[in-house]
């Protein structure tokens, strides 16, 4: 535990609370920035994944983890994300066009969807989520003159001038890069009043409508932010696998959204990052050990969804704080050792409160 | 024309007439409470004033505009704070950020400024924190600044929920229940920042309360109510001297006298 | 005549799906009247039910009736066991996490049962007592299978309105959703009710698996059908249960006369669109009211 003395205001609010916190996060950029030239192709596809499932899953962290609203159906904005780009490019444009557009167009259904939606609270909004999914998945497979359906769309190495984005390590650069700005945009907000209005939103309705919070006005604005990082997402994702059909876009990719910041630790930034490396990383670390397992095992299918399914259950039942939460009381443990209090991060209970007739 | 006022204010949960046509008026400057037993409709007041029922017919005039009908937010926005009875303060956030929701009414930032956290931005996020600090210095918050509100202890909760609603610069503040909950040392430090409230920073209260001599001591007037009705309504010594008042305390005849 | 023969025959397919997504509607409806939680695990359960069924009558050549039985007493202690080792420790934890965790288990039951032996991906049937025998009258043909599922979807309907109405338990059971502290106040033991709950959804499921097996055979993608109930659950308010059979037989008639008349695809997404139709217009549902909690 360290304190610091804190002389004005802003010291406060800046984004590195220590000094040394900011010189370790350098490092880490300069690591994620360097180390990667000397690794194989196949780790930087790993590296470049786990950048654009982090962008996507902060976008779901921001509704979610500090809005409290629940979107079972963040796979339709990383689609219209993904397919604006795809579009975009095979149409010869521009990929600093193509990546603010994906964004943009998804955040504009985010809001068109959300105005009549947001009206409701949690369940009901989860379940308009899953409907806006599936609808979108049938529109893009009947929609052929845009989509191509069921054939998809094969998207060529985009371009910024003459700087070309074939090879991986080019492309994990471009998602590294955007992941920081995302990151950056998002603990801003974070640190401003919608942010805050946001997660007021979360703890208590009642509460934040009483502080002049408009719950319209600030779930749409969630929606709207939370769908154009997850549609940057898509961008990326389209370039990186260059080639996209309805079937990337089931609602088994929005729950696996919801895997991703549920197991990384809701209502951090940190836990989005944590929890799309563990989601990239799992089945990766099933291919790598496949060779050991005894062939029953090794030929399920299966096996990989049911990890996770289990992951999730486990996660919830003993780590609700996710792994994020886990590294804090690591941490704590270290930091206070040998005063460290099992409880301290205990939370308090809470039972049902509606009013039923 | 006064600051505040109920207009034959009504309304029904199902058959039972929660509110009946209830009359009462606020001036600028003053303390007002509402008395009376359980059930009476006192706490529903506060909600229809918020937005949180609708009213059944009547209205409410605050600074001769008609709030009953604008959207739950406005209140807010147009200078009415309140606390609830019990509690709704924002219990992942830390002391210091549920103070700066009190200033939300004041944002004059977009998102845009916002996500990029201009020079604007933080300006403003510099003055909130400023006026934020003030109240924790107004309210001896001081020790409790970065904790989350989950730990505190109850009194300290209340304490918070208030200097939340006064980070907004209210001209009226709804206070439910302040001191249910409290220690005898909590109350009776209520009782000062209560007036501290109404003389120094000149906002007017209207409260909820159960505790007769907290009552006495910081009410300008009051009005009792039963079972939706208002029985009585005037200065408060003379509300408590009241024949149907007592009656309707009768067997808690001891609140006069106790605490 | 051949039109309107047509017409009544989709309608009448359409009303025994719609039992079906009744059924799991009302697994939704029991659970979520009781914790809050919306069960997404509820259409996993059914495509458990229908595989247990398909073993037994399959492997163990039981007749239907015993199968129904069994399969009815297995999903029960099934039901059971996850509300004991899933749900009950996660009381009193924010609901979210409560929901996500029927969403892990969705995930989990289905690829579990991909990997059994003799389950796997691929699709099954089995023979019912009502297969391929028909009811003619005038010039109307309708199908046993359609007719035994609505039949069978009416008692256990029946069944479950007894009991609510009738036994202690199920009194219990209403009481705790109205008021959860109030119920702990009374006596009635919270734990027990919701173990019920979750051993009645599963059962519901179980029924659900079984009586749509004829028609959309067993295979590890069953549970989508079961999503496909919430809407239904939405439609009926979330808190009713009449409403949930209402809501179910709306959907399941819309969708059969949208597969009938309208383009490809429509079919698929009709239940949603009337979802999001319906939070526009009536958010509450046809039954429903808006709740609010205390302040």
């Amino acid at each position: 535990m360290r304190f610091v003395m804190k002389k004005k205001y802003y010291e406060d609010i800046r984004l590195f609370k220590y000094r040394s916190t900011f010189f370790w996060y350098l490092a880490l950029v300069t690591g994620c920035l360097t180390i990667p030239i000397a690794l194989d192709d196949y780790f930087i596809s790993i590296l470049t994944f786990i950048c654009i499932y982090a962008v996507g899953a902060l976008g779901l962290m921001l509704l979610a983890g500090f809005t409290g609203q629940v979107s079972m159906g963040h796979a339709a904005f990383f689609a219209i994300g993904s397919y604006t780009a795809a579009i975009i490019t095979t149409k010869g444009g521009p990929l600093l066009l193509a990546i603010p557009a994906a964004g943009i167009l998804a955040g504009l259904m985010g809001i068109i969807i959300g105005l009549p939606v947001l009206r409701l609270s949690g369940l009901y909004l989860s379940i308009a989520t899953i409907a806006l999914a599936f609808i979108v998945e049938e529109i893009l497979v009947r929609w052929e003159s845009l989509t191509r359906g069921n054939l998809g769309i094969y998207v060529e190495s985009p371009s910024i001038g003459p700087l070309e984005f074939s090879s991986g390590i080019s492309l994990y650069y471009l998602s590294f890069v955007v992941l920081i700005i995302v990151i950056l945009l998002a603990k801003n907000i974070l640190r401003s009043p919608t942010g805050r209005a946001m997660i007021a939103i979360r703890d208590s309705e009642v509460a934040a409508q009483a502080m002049g919070i408009s719950l319209p006005k600030f779930k749409t604005t969630a929606f709207a932010i939370s769908a154009f990082f997850t549609g940057i997402a898509g961008a990326l994702y389209t370039y990186k696998i260059s080639f996209i059909n309805p079937e990337s876009f089931t609602l088994l990719l929005s729950i696996e959204f919801l895997a991703m910041i549920i197991i990384g630790g809701l209502g951090s930034v940190h836990g989005a990052i944590f929890g799309a490396i563990f989601f990239v990383v799992l089945p990766n670390a099933i291919i790598l050990t496949k060779d050991y397992l005894p062939k029953f095992v090794r030929d399920q299918t299966g096996l990989e969804a049911a990890l996770f399914g289990l992951m999730i259950i486990l996660f919830i039942l003993f780590e609700p704080m996710g792994l994020y939460g886990r590294w804090l009381k690591i941490k704590y443990y270290f930091e206070t050792f040998p005063l460290y209090k099992k409880d301290t991060f205990k939370r308090e209970k809470s039972y049902q409160k509606v009013e039923r007739q | 024309m006064s600051f505040f006022e109920a207009k034959n204010i009504s309304i029904r949960f199902g058959g039972i007439r929660a509110l009946e046509l209830v009359n009462f008026d606020v001036k600028k400057g003053e303390v007002f409470s509402i008395i009376g037993p359980n059930g009476a409709g006192k706490t529903t007041i506060f909600n229809c004033i918020n937005r949180y029922y609708d009213l059944d017919e009547g209205a409410f005039i605050f600074n001769e505009k008609d709030i009953s009908r604008v959207r739950p937010h406005v209140v807010a926005n147009l200078g009415i704070a309140r606390t609830f009875q019990n509690i709704e303060l924002f219990r992942r956030m830390t002391v210091v950020d549920n103070l700066l929701l009190g200033r939300h009414r004041r944002r004059r930032s977009n998102l845009f400024a916002e996500a990029l956290f201009t020079g604007f931005v933080r300006k403003q996020e510099i003055e909130n924190r400023e006026k934020a600090e003030d109240i924790i210095d107004f309210l001896d918050l001081q020790a409790y600044r970065d904790q989350i509100i989950e730990n505190l202890p109850y009194g300290v909760q209340k304490t918070v929920e208030i200097g939340r609603a006064l980070a907004m610069e209210p001209e009226l503040l709804l206070l439910d229940e302040p001191s249910s909950g409290m220690t005898l040392e909590e109350t009776e430090e209520l009782s000062f920042w209560i007036t501290d409230i109404k003389e120094e920073l000149g906002i007017t209260i209207l409260m909820v309360e159960h505790n007769m001599k907290f009552i006495k001591e910081i009410s300008d007037r009051t009005m009792a109510m039963s079972f939706g009705e208002v029985i009585t309504q005037g200065t408060t010594a003379e509300v408590l001297e009241h024949p149907e008042v007592l009656k309707a305390y009768l067997g808690e005849e001891d609140a006069f006298t106790e605490n | 005549m051949n039109l309107l023969n047509e017409i009544l025959q989709t309608i009448l397919s359409g009303i025994s799906v719609g039992c079906i997504y009744g059924l799991i509607a009302l697994g939704f409806v029991m659970i979520f009247k009781a914790t809050e939680v919306i069960n997404f695990a509820q259409g996993e359960l059914m495509m458990v039910g229908a595989f247990i069924a398909f073993s037994l009558i399959s492997f163990f050549h039981l007749s239907y009736w015993t199968t129904l039985l069994l399969t009815t007493l297995i999903m029960a202690l099934f039901g059971m066991i996850i509300e004991r080792v899933v749900l009950r420790p996660l009381v009193g934890q924010p609901i979210f996490s409560l929901v996500m965790v029927t969403i892990g288990m969705m995930i989990f039951f289905k690829s579990v049962v991909s990997m059994i032996p003799f389950w796997g991906t691929d699709t099954y049937g089995f023979g019912t007592p009502f297969t391929e025998k028909l009811v003619r009258y005038n010039e109307i043909i309708v199908s046993w299978e359609h007719l035994s599922i609505i039949i069978l979807t009416l008692l256990l309907i029946l069944a479950l309105f007894i009991f609510f109405r009738f036994t202690k338990m199920g009194v219990a059971m209403r009481a705790t959703s109205q008021n959860q502290l109030a119920a702990v106040y009374m006596g009635i033991s919270v734990n027990r009710v919701f173990s019920l709950t979750w051993v009645i959804s599963a059962i519901l499921g179980g029924f659900a698996g079984i009586l749509l097996s004829p028609i959309t055979f067993v295979h590890m993608n069953m549970g989508l059908i079961g999503l496909k109930a919430m809407p239904a659950a939405i439609l009926g308010g979330f808190y009713s249960i009449p409403g949930a059979v209402v809501g179910g037989l709306i959907i399941g008639v819309t969708e059969s006369l949208a597969g009938a008349y309208l383009p490809i695809g429509w079919k698929d997404v009709a239940a949603w669109i009337i979802l999001i139709l319906v939070l526009v217009i009536r958010p509450y549902g046809l039954f429903g009211t808006e709740l609010k909690k205390k302040v």
